[in-house]
């Protein structure tokens, strides 16, 4: 399966704007659809790279 | 020379200048005047005793709506306060001069801004000044000011230093007080200064220094002034050159600067930072998301009032799962700890700041890699993932030839600003790194 195929990333668009109450006007849909690609693709990257489970966020909170 | 002919030559030289340059955005001259006449007043000395200086216009500004290079924000009501660092260096005797050009919203890396016109590279009006902080790349390079404020989240305050031919620093994450500023990505966002000298440069990082209880990012660490050590030089370090994901993909002219820098201070060992195209993905993605849900409101109600480029970017970004968001804060730690383990070996990385000199204005695509790739997301490729791990970067402007200026980013440790800025000052002393006078005083 082609995760970030044309078809994967319109459906996904239309799924996450529609949850997210957002609107995409049709001209500047190839625009969004170009940077969700790019921005999945980094996603990917990182995803990708072995991390043992222990390790921490490097975002920490100390209250 | 006092505070008031400072200011009076510096709102002269604005005023000259402006708008054909689109540096500034506001120029507070009758409160820079009454601020000046206080500082002539008090006989308060020192580094920054009545150096104008000017704020890229995320930063609040008493009586001006922080508009952050927006549409939107500047129908938000005037700001009741100075942000913190312009207390800060108000305190020292600086004065505040204005507030300066900006891409919207901090997404950029251009200095272009569909609302407010681009701010132009003082070194040709046709070409970017670099973004997100362009005005600020713009009004130092220009000689309007001698030091503007800034902020960096992927390369904003390196990439306008290096197109623009400043000296740049950005701290370590949590160094500088956010307080007052208008957030981009509360993960990544520095602030820092832009300066026309090392000198300067290190007064006003000093001069910021400090907790700020208004900023929970903020370090509580003391303050650690530069400035004493600022003409120690560089024998006692051990620096190095960034190879493989630092050495490819930018213009050969790039590597020549870094190169020059090198020879100059006869550091010979090129050292690899592990997996740094997958920390710029990282950094990448958290941008992505993070920058997307502080604008979700917004994006949802006034997206037509964005610029198109960042409401573009913004739209896919808020989309992204948050599972691969979760990852890249997680590989951030990875990646932070292989950093610590190279900086075991050598005290300061030189690297290049941009893949190419300053694109021309309009210029969508850039060449990377032998790739045709879009221009706005990338030409942050080697200043992003040194960001992503708060490491401290003076950007230091290398004029290769009477061309434009390239930026060589002079990288520390965590907290070890001061052995950059050691570096830069070098490099300045000798002449290899410069700011070029543009005759704006004339």
């Amino acid at each position: 399966m082609n995760l970030l195929s044309d078809e994967t990333l319109e459906a996904h668009l239309d799924a996450a704007t529609a949850a997210l109450g957002l609107s995409v006007a049709p001209d500047w849909r190839p625009s969004v659809l170009a940077h969700l690609k790019a921005t999945l693709q980094a996603g990917r990257l990182v995803a990708d790279f072995p991390l043992d489970d222990e390790l921490d966020p490097a975002s920490v909170f100390r209250p | 020379m006092s505070a008031t002919a400072a200011v009076e030559a510096a709102l002269g030289r604005i005023g000259k200048a402006e708008p054909a340059l689109g540096a500034f955005t506001d120029v507070t001259g009758e409160r820079a005047r009454a601020k000046a006449a206080t500082v002539d007043a008090s006989g308060v000395a020192g580094p920054l005793a009545g150096v104008p200086f000017a704020v890229k216009n995320l930063f609040d500004v008493e009586g001006l709506a922080t508009r952050a290079g927006s549409k939107i924000n500047r129908e938000l009501a005037p700001a009741r306060r100075d942000a913190a660092l312009i207390r800060r260096l108000e305190a020292a005797g600086a004065v505040l001069v204005g507030a300066l050009n900006m891409g919207e919203y901090a997404y950029d890396f251009t200095g272009e801004n569909v609302h407010d016109g681009p701010s132009r590279n003082p070194h040709d009006a046709t070409r970017m000044s670099g973004g997100s902080s362009g005005g600020s790349g713009a009004a130092v390079g220009a000689g309007l000011v001698p030091l503007a404020l800034a902020s960096d989240t992927n390369g904003s305050i390196r990439v306008p230093s290096a197109l623009c031919g400043t000296f740049g620093l950005k701290p370590t994450f949590g160094r500088l007080s956010r307080a007052g500023t208008f957030p981009f990505v509360h993960s990544l966002d520095h602030l820092g200064p832009l300066a026309n000298s090392v000198g300067l440069l290190a007064a006003a990082y000093d001069a910021m220094q400090g907790p700020d209880s208004d900023d929970p990012y903020a370090t509580e660490r003391p303050a650690e002034p530069a400035s004493p050590r600022l003409e120690d030089g560089f024998a006692d370090l051990r620096i190095a050159t960034l190879g493989g994901y630092f050495a490819n993909g930018g213009d050969a002219d790039c590597f020549e600067a870094v190169a020059r820098v090198a020879e100059f201070l006869g550091a010979e060992r090129v050292v690899e930072l592990p997996e740094a195209a997958r920390a710029r993905a990282a950094a990448y993605v958290i941008t992505a998301s993070e920058g997307a849900a502080l604008h979700l409101d917004r994006l949802r109600t006034r997206a037509e009032d964005f610029d198109p480029a960042v409401r573009d970017r913004m739209i896919a970004g808020a989309t992204i799962p948050a599972a691969f968001v979760a990852r890249a804060h997680r590989f951030r730690r990875w990646f932070a700890e292989a950093a610590a383990k190279l900086f075991e070996e050598v005290d300061v990385l030189l690297a290049p700041a941009t893949p190419c000199r300053a694109p021309k204005l309009g210029q969508t695509t850039l060449m990377l890699n032998g790739e045709t790739v879009p221009l706005r997301p990338n030409v942050g490729v080697f200043t992003q993932p040194i960001s992503f791990i708060g490491l401290p970067v003076v950007c230091a402007p290398i004029f290769l030839d009477s061309g434009l200026p390239l930026g060589v980013q002079i990288i520390a440790a965590p907290w070890k600003e001061a052995a950059a800025l050691r570096v830069a000052r070098a490099l300045e002393k000798a002449g290899v790194a410069f700011v070029r006078d543009m005759g704006a005083a004339s």
